[in-house]
């Protein structure tokens, strides 16, 4: 049994400590709002926060996470800057297929809680793990710009 | 918890329907031939959406239901994968009932085209071919609303309107909203299509407008959406699966003793592969199936398989290259022959050719191809992301052995398709899961290494082209020859030559005004599944043709743009089929001729927008590129900087569109953002190779896609705008081919080197 914290819910879970996070939020939890997209920490689909700190779900095992928070997309508006995240994506109509975009607005928002209002390098900096087939890159740095001066009111 | 399926289905019990007949008829049976081939090879006579499996469907009780709440659902019979055909086609309902945006909800069509006319989406079509079914369905819907409503005052139906949600009595001012009218309206019979008005382009609430928000937005940025992946049901297992590594192998001998020792594995079947065409049959293998993804992966990497990897064994990329360069330089069978260009390059005092190198590429959407199945009581039912429902459909029944009838496809989201999506091989695994455990629910997921390896892969291709010139510089004589597996073989054991569809997107119809033009299609064999990528063919036909038409204008130091406009020639309308191109997308030659005007507008457009001519800085170069794709008129201006050690960014990329009318800009732009930058991608880091038969290249680490930091800054997105009497061309695919020749025209503006094989990658380091 692994004890973590999932979105403000103490849970237990039946799983051997080094599964991914990834696999236990999604197969376990079926909490499948984060994605996956490589399992190597090369796509960032996977992005969660562990006590607020960006993750790659995918390579990060549920051992890791005993005794911190684990917050996901599902709960992500919850934070007044996930949330403003959020209204800057539809805003601007950033999504296409939208499969990349939990994990993109996942290292948005922990980007803008560390560095509210980022350089285009830091944005390069925050967001280069996150790929996006798609190519919904420049929305996704114009959508970083508006939730910023947002955030900013 | 139980996550069973949801899609978005209204509440039915609580629903009035505008309910009819819409019986199901009898369903097509044809097995796994995509609907790209068979409109190119069983119906010359029909054009559009009428020559396409299933054809065009306008029946408003099959899409559209009214709920006594005002609720008015509406039914997408396409499948979404990022190019907003869930928001869009509704839309165009919505629109023409004059339907509230706010209250209208999206239902995914399952896979069945005798109900809903065809659902392949792909080939940029959707849009194309449904957008006037979809205004007939809203025109039905919004006439027997207000019929409803007259006879409910008792007034003449021309003393009422219908106006955002409320039919409105012209007299009296009294108003009655669709809520209210539902059950009336449902009962009355269907107006004859002829009796409709549709709306003048002045009356479009939605349509060619920008205020429509993606249908699918919220529940994309808050994590609540349904792909393939996603599906979960009650006592489903995981299952992952090792395939044969090389294209045509099949499993010799297996041990799954340790895998099965894997905390979480249940069992370990084997799937047998099947002959030859591949089709969309699944290529066999050992499955492991477990309490989940992880466990399953785990006891994957614990199988010991031995494999017989079959006649393709040999498949080496390099060496390949040469097979291609070997067969490029030799004559072959035309497919297109104006004048004598064989005659006149015989002669010809001045000559130029070169030949271009595009490698296989994968498609490697975000989401991987997964898919759940169940079979109950003799019913099979499946929840995948798939771009042609029907065709996954007929799939699966033939592999189960069952009746079409007894198959159910629900459609989930796609985390991307780009063509790979077509091709349900990944469905038919999960169902053949599902038989081998009595029916328990299996849901198969395609590792990113899976992806990678064993896609429907674009094909290789060595475009060589050569020509004869004048004292102008100018072309006199033409011969292109086209040499690349075909997609054919994927249909067509042992297929070789370019096919129709493949020849028609930029090599015969290669539109510059030259008196002799030959184009050729040397005879080449697969060695591996050949599938239709997000513009197929015309990306390594664009890449040559628009590159060689650089290279001529250099030689004859001209500026590009001028040389090109030259190239054109006079604005002219080309019937395709005078230049042997019988398939012109499907399209009617009349209504869809090459536009040689549309041409030059587009890249005087791009040029204008781009600054082309201005004074750049040292290491910044612009390239021009144009391409006529899925009949769409694309030019697009790429400006790149080459640093001093070879280091390549892009600032700004000018693309100018003519898409015919827009019916969602803001789609339209983001679909012609997204194909600017999956075409960088393509053209700087986009490469699979092939050793001893199998992929090298299995996760992003190796198979690089364009990351934010490396795309390009600056996309201007230019269109042309156009009323409704010009006919509406694709925007999924058209401008993914412009970028590569652009790019590498810019390369050579910005430091004099030429790239003619790609991906550039390194290329202007090591010079
Ligand atoms: S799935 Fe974790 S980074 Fe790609
Ligand atoms: S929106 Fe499709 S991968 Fe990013």
């Amino acid at each position: 049994m692994v004890s973590l914290n999932i979105n403000g819910k103490d849970r237990q879970l039946d799983v051997p400590g080094e599964m991914p996070i990834l696999w236990a939020l999604r197969d376990i939890e079926h909490l499948t709002g984060t994605k996956f997209g490589c399992g190597m920490a090369l796509c960032g689909a996977c992005t969660i926060h562990l006590d607020g700190e960006p993750v790659r779900s995918c390579v990060t095992p549920v051992s890791a996470a005993a005794g911190k928070k684990i917050t996901t997309v599902e709960q992500i508006s919850a934070d007044p800057v996930g949330k403003a995240v959020q209204k800057a994506w539809l805003d601007l109509g950033v999504a296409q297929c939208g499969y990349c975009q939990a994990g993109q607005v996942m290292s948005a928002t922990a980007l803008l809680k560390a560095t509210p209002n980022p350089s285009d390098e830091e944005i390069d900096e925050a967001m280069s793990g996150n790929i996006c087939r798609c190519g919904t890159y420049p929305r996704i740095r114009a959508a970083i710009k508006q939730a910023a001066t947002g955030a900013e009111k | 918890m139980s996550l069973e399926i949801e899609l978005d289905l209204p509440n039915l019990s609580r629903r009035q329907w505008l309910k009819g007949a819409g019986a199901i008829t009898g369903l097509a049976l044809t097995i796994g031939v995509s609907g790209l081939v068979r409109a190119a090879v069983e119906e010359p006579k029909k054009f559009g959406g009428d020559a396409m499996p299933g054809g065009l469907k306008d029946d408003a009780l099959v899409f559209v239901s009214i709920g006594t709440d005002g609720i008015v659902s509406i039914v997408a019979h396409r499948s979404e994968m990022g190019q907003g055909v869930r928001t869009s086609l509704p839309m165009v309902v919505a629109d023409e009932l004059e339907a509230d945006w706010s209250k209208v909800r999206v239902v995914q069509a399952e896979g069945n085209e005798a109900r809903y006319g065809n659902q392949n989406t792909d080939g940029s079509r959707s849009i194309r071919h449904s957008f006037e079914p979809m205004r007939r369905v809203g025109a039905t819907a919004r006439h027997m609303l207000e019929t409803a409503a007259a006879a409910q005052w008792g007034v003449p139906v021309n003393e009422v309107e219908a106006r955002h949600h409320e039919v409105i009595n012209k007299r009296t001012g009294k108003k009655l909203g669709y809520g209210e009218l539902a059950t009336a309206a449902g009962k009355l019979a269907v107006p004859a299509r002829e009796s409709l008005h549709l709306k003048t382009p002045a009356q479009f609430r939605y349509i060619g407008k920008q205020n429509t928000r993606n249908i699918d937005g919220r529940k994309i940025v808050t994590g609540a959406t349904h792909y393939g992946i996603d599906t979960q049901l009650d006592g489903m297992l995981h299952a992952v699966i090792a395939r044969p590594p090389v294209f045509g192998g099949k499993v010799k001998s297996f041990d799954a003793s340790t895998a099965l020792k894997v905390p979480g594995v249940v069992k370990v079947l084997e799937l047998k592969g099947s002959n030859l065409p591949p089709l969309f049959h699944p290529l066999g293998g050992i499955a492991v199936l477990a309490t989940n993804t992880w466990s399953a992966t785990k006891g994957r990497e614990a199988l010991k398989i031995t494999w017989d990897h079959g006649p393709n064994a040999s498949y080496n990329s390099p060496a390949f290259r040469k097979t291609l360069e070997a067969a490029a330089r030799k004559p072959a069978k035309a497919v297109r022959n104006n004048g004598n260009a064989s005659a006149v390059l015989a002669k010809a005092k001045q000559k130029f050719e070169a030949e271009y190198y595009q490698p296989h590429i994968a498609h490697s959407s975000m989401e991987p191809p997964a898919a759940t199945v169940r079979i109950i009581n003799g019913k099979c039912e499946a929840w995948a992301c798939v771009q042609a429902p029907q065709a996954t459909l007929e799939t699966v029944a033939a592999h189960l052995g069952f009746k079409p009838e007894d198959v159910k496809i629900n459609v989930t989201l796609l985390g991307g398709g780009f063509g790979r999506k077509s091709k349900p091989d990944f469905v038919a695994e999960a169902a053949l899961l599902s038989q081998a455990i009595k029916g328990k629910p299996v849901k198969v997921t395609w590792t990113r290494e899976d992806d990678i390896h064993h896609d429907y892969f674009h094909t290789v291709s060595l475009e060589r082209i050569e020509c004869a010139l004048d004292e102008k510089g100018l072309p006199t004589a033409w011969l292109h020859r086209t040499t690349a597996p075909t997609i054919a073989s994927t249909f067509v054991a042992g297929a070789k030559g370019g096919a129709p569809f493949e020849l028609g997107m930029s090599a015969v119809n290669m539109p510059f005004n030259i008196p002799n033009v030959r184009v050729e299609t040397p005879e080449v064999a697969a060695h591996t599944r050949i599938g239709w990528f997000r513009s197929v063919s015309n990306i390594p036909h664009a890449f040559a043709v628009q590159s060689f038409a650089a290279e001529l204008a250099h030689r004859a130091k001209r500026d590009h743009k001028d040389y090109l406009l030259d190239l054109l020639g006079p604005a002219r309308k080309i019937n395709p089929d005078d230049i042997s191109d019988s398939w012109n997308y499907g399209e009617s030659p009349e209504r869809y001729p090459l536009d040689i005007g549309r041409m030059r507008n587009v890249i005087e457009l791009a040029c204008k927008k781009a600054g082309w001519g201005r004074n750049l800085p040292k290491g910044h170069g612009l390239g021009l590129s144009l391409c006529y794709s899925f009949v769409t008129y694309v030019a697009t201006v790429v400006e790149v900087v080459v640093a001093d050690n070879g280091e390549i960014s892009i600032p700004r990329v000018d693309l100018a569109v003519d898409c015919g009318p827009q019916v969602n800009p803001d789609r339209i732009r983001s679909q012609v953002e997204g194909a600017c930058i999956m075409g960088a991608s393509l053209a700087l880091s986009g490469e699979i190779t092939f050793k001893n038969g199998v992929a090298e290249q299995s996760n992003f680490h190796q198979y690089e896609v364009l990351r934010i930091n490396e795309a390009p800054r600056d996309i201007q997105v230019h269109i042309v705008e156009h009323g409704l009497d010009v006919p509406l061309g694709g925007i999924g695919e058209p401008a993914t081919p412009t970028i590569a020749p652009a790019l590498c025209n810019a390369i050579f503006a910005a430091t004099g080197k030429r790239i003619r094989t790609l991906p550039i990658r390194d290329q202007l380091s090591k010079a």
